[in-house]
């Protein structure tokens, strides 16, 4: 009984830290366009972003 | 384009060859002004497939002067572009000139859809909670005891309020919508069991009750939500694949003042009287007359007709049709509110409304399934209560029974099939509007075609050629690349392979309506109308065609015809074969349509249909107790489309017939129809096995739970075991694909190959 005092903080804030990761992600538009994303990395540029 | 191209683009160019793409006054007419002197404005750029285009496009247009920037969306094929000034950089030239035709993309696709991303977000929060709850859970299965049990049930209760309030949301307020307009559907039962399992299990939480079913409740919204979600994805996918083609309206055109200015005005500004110019390629905004000027239309998406039409001054012109060849003044007749396109929707809500309502399957299960539940629920508490008195254990029984019925299974059994289905149809280039289309296609026992564009490709393809020498065809050839008219085009494409250099033409001229005229060695050339190229020469025969002559002596003549789309006749075959009645109903003339439907064995046909007469024969149907499938691609076809049980569009059609249809193929084949109607089919059966699979889940479950023996651990395994079963039966669809791919021919199947996920 007492671990469970600090193991399920731990793991429902982890939990939560997934589901804020997830959602920022959604919110930032990044699921926007998943085909692009997944074509963009084989983008070629240079460390001055121009390609 | 330097990289793979998807079968749509082979559809596309066809349209490209139609299409000069929106003017600069179009793109301001349509931006979006960011403030501080900076516009937006979002292009579609349906050619976009890899990251070769992404580059090539972003770093082109990046080049340009006043570009601040610009961003391709590789999923909805859009660009969006950002510029400052007021003039508009040479977007669309350049994008043209690096291979990637563009148009103004759709206001209604380029809306930000929000019901996905609350669908998402509500996915995300069921998930959430569901997985820390089941951990919890199984600690209470596996012995938790007292206060630990009393802990596990109140963190599950807290964890399952978002949920509640967030997931639960989207299924209260369908369910309330349905009660308040007297209906049932799938959603009601959904949102009692789940609001009664929570609140009992509060209540137990309370009272240190033994069994909770938070986890049955917030489960059972995670397992629906995923279904509710792909539903909804395979429609948006659908739609921004079909909203990317290009617009038939115009938004706008060129005004000529009284006194000889010229302005673009905006489609709402334009009146009666009010005289336009209207290049050659541009499509006529409103009905008007021609004042001055020849040139050829392209009727084929108005009127049916599949052979251009040569207009003067004097003649009329329908909104919609395209101008060829040379450059036209009209005036107009009627406002764009009261122009063919206008006349065309006002057409197609009255038949919209006649069309009656279509009760999905999982509504009408529903109907019958819910009060049966609701019933057994009652009953079973008023059986316990009558037997124990105990009116805790009675409304414990009764809810684990809502529970154990709530439809999990019958909430997945329809969706899960369908987005499968949804997925082998997008697969073969056929894009599905929503799940009801496919179950309405599943009854259909009639399919009516259009002829033009439909059965045929709807542009003109060479069929009988006459020459002495080869060369004369290579000369006309080259002659014919000068030109925009559709028979030029065919003669260039067909034979300037042969020739391997051009020959040197002066003085080439177009004389809309006529042909094209040139100079070669101080001879002069002509190719076009029989008459006209033969003029001064030999004694014309009273011969309809096309005709190259050099100092009028007839050197070929080209006889054009409508061609009929790849595999229609086995299409045709296979859809009678299938049992199905067919029909042609068209616009065009006579002769040319019983050509076709003897061409097709088709027994039943009628020529000259207006529009409204597609949709009364379709109503006559109806009738007789028919379901009809409707096929067609104009604009005349539009009203049709949406009076039909179920309706079909090739992707080349008019856009106000695409967005009317149900369903919309984007490959030249035929085959899409027989394809769809049997996959459809396919996914009808498993449906009704998912039914059943539910009911006989039901049968076996629903006594154990009225007998009071179900706990929260049986409840999740039952309700998890069910939802795995339609799964997997509705998986089988997929399993099937090989078999069914060999009607695809060899080279529709070699361009299949590109990546189209669709989920």
């Amino acid at each position: 009984m007492a671990t469970l005092v600090y193991l399920l903080p731990i793991a429902l804030f982890l939990g939560a830290l997934g589901l804020g990761a997830f959602l920022w992600a959604l919110r930032t538009g990044q699921y926007d366009d998943l085909d692009g994303a997944a074509e963009r990395v084989l983008i070629d540029t240079n460390p001055g972003g121009e390609p | 384009m330097s990289c793979c191209a998807p079968a749509i683009d082979m559809m596309l160019d066809m349209e490209r060859a139609k299409s000069a793409g929106p003017s600069d006054d179009e793109i301001l007419l349509s931006r979006r002004q960011l403030g501080n002197g900076l516009s937006q404005i979002d292009l579609a750029v349906p050619s976009v497939h890899c990251a070769a285009c992404i580059q090539a496009i972003e770093t082109g247009l990046s080049r340009l002067a006043n570009i601040e920037s610009a961003r391709v969306n590789l999923s909805t094929k859009r660009v969006s572009v950002n510029w400052r000034g007021s003039a508009v950089p040479d977007i669309v030239p350049t994008l043209a000139r690096l291979g990637y035709p563009a148009h103004l993309a759709d206001e209604l696709g380029a809306e930000k859809d929000g019901t996905l991303s609350e669908l998402i977000t509500a996915v995300a929060v069921a998930g959430f909670a569901t997985g820390n709850i089941m951990l919890l859970s199984v600690s209470v299965w596996a012995g938790a005891d007292g206060p630990t049990r009393d802990l596990f049930h109140w963190l599950s209760a807290l964890i399952a309020v978002p949920v509640m309030a967030f997931a639960g949301r989207i299924y209260f307020r369908s369910a309330w919508n349905a009660l308040r307009h007297g209906r049932m559907n799938m959603d009601v039962p959904i949102s009692l069991g789940v609001t009664l399992a929570y609140s009992m299990s509060l209540y137990e939480t309370i009272t240190h009750g033994h069994h909770a079913y938070f986890d049955a409740s917030v489960s059972l919204l995670f397992f629906l939500l995923i279904g509710r979600t792909l539903d909804h994805l395979m429609r948006d996918r659908a739609r921004a694949a079909v909203s990317g083609l290009v617009r038939l309206s115009p938004r706008g055109a060129i005004v000529i003042a009284p006194d000889g200015r010229r302005n673009y005005a905006a489609l709402t500004e334009i009146e009666p009287g009010m005289r336009l110019f209207i290049a050659a390629g541009e499509r006529i905004p409103v009905n008007a007359i021609v004042v001055e000027g020849r040139s050829d239309l392209d009727c084929s998406l108005v009127t049916g007709e599949s052979g251009s039409q040569g207009i003067e001054p004097g003649s009329a012109v329908l909104a919609g049709v395209q101008n060829l060849t040379g450059p036209l003044t009209i005036e107009v007749t009627a406002a764009a509110k009261d122009s063919f396109l206008a006349e065309m929707v006002r057409l197609m809500e009255a038949a919209e409304q006649g069309k009656g309502a279509y009760r999905r399957i999982a509504d009408r299960v529903s109907a019958l399934y819910s009060p049966v539940v609701h019933v057994t629920a009652l009953l079973s508490f008023l059986g316990w209560m009558a037997a124990t008195g105990d009116w805790h254990l009675s409304i414990t029984v009764a809810t684990a029974v809502l529970i154990i019925t709530c439809p999990c299974a019958l909430g997945l059994a329809v969706p899960i099939v369908q987005v499968v289905a949804a997925r082998r149809l997008f697969e073969n280039g056929i894009m599905v509007k929503d799940g009801s289309a496919m179950e309405r296609l599943a009854e259909i026992d009639t399919v009516v075609f259009d002829k033009t564009g439909t059965l045929t490709m709807g542009r003109q393809g060479l069929r009988d050629v006459k020459f002495s020498d080869e060369h004369d065809l290579a000369m006309a050839a080259s002659l014919a690349a000068f030109s925009r008219h559709p028979a030029s085009v065919a003669i260039d494409t067909a034979f300037s392979v042969r020739s391997r250099q051009r020959v040197p033409y002066e003085n080439v001229v177009e004389h809309p309506g006529l042909g094209i005229e040139a100079t070669l060695d101080g001879r002069c050339c002509r190719l076009g109308r029989m008459s006209w190229a033969l003029e001064g020469g030999d004694i014309p025969d009273l011969q309809a065609g096309t005709a190259f002559s050099i100092d009028g002596a007839l050197r070929a003549s080209f006889d054009f015809n409508d061609s009929l789309r790849d595999d229609a006749k086995a299409a045709v075959r296979e859809l009678a074969g299938t049992g199905l009645s067919l029909e042609i109903l068209s616009g065009d003339k006579a002769p040319a349509v019983a050509q076709v439907a003897g061409l097709l064995s088709i027994g039943m046909f009628n020529a000259s249909v207006l529009p409204s007469g597609k949709v009364d024969r379709l109503a006559q149907l109806r009738t007789t107790g028919k379901r009809v499938l409707m096929v067609g691609d104009g604009l005349n076809d539009a009203p049709a489309l949406s009076s039909a049980h179920v309706s079909m569009a090739p992707a080349t059609g008019a856009d106000i017939g695409r967005n009317a249809a149900d369903f919309v193929f984007l490959r030249d084949s035929l085959m899409a129809v027989p394809l769809s109607v049997q996959i459809a089919r396919n996914a009808d059966r498993l449906i009704r096995q998912n039914f059943a699979l539910a009911v006989i889940y039901n049968l076996i479950a629903v006594p154990i739970a009225i007998l009071g023996f179900v706990t929260p651990l049986i409840a999740a395994i039952a309700m998890s075991g069910s939802s795995l079963i339609v799964i997997g039966n509705a998986l089988r669809l997929r399993a099937k694909k090989r078999g069914l791919s060999i009607f695809w021919p060899a080279s529709v199947k070699s361009s299949s190959g590109t990546r189209e996920s669709v989920l």
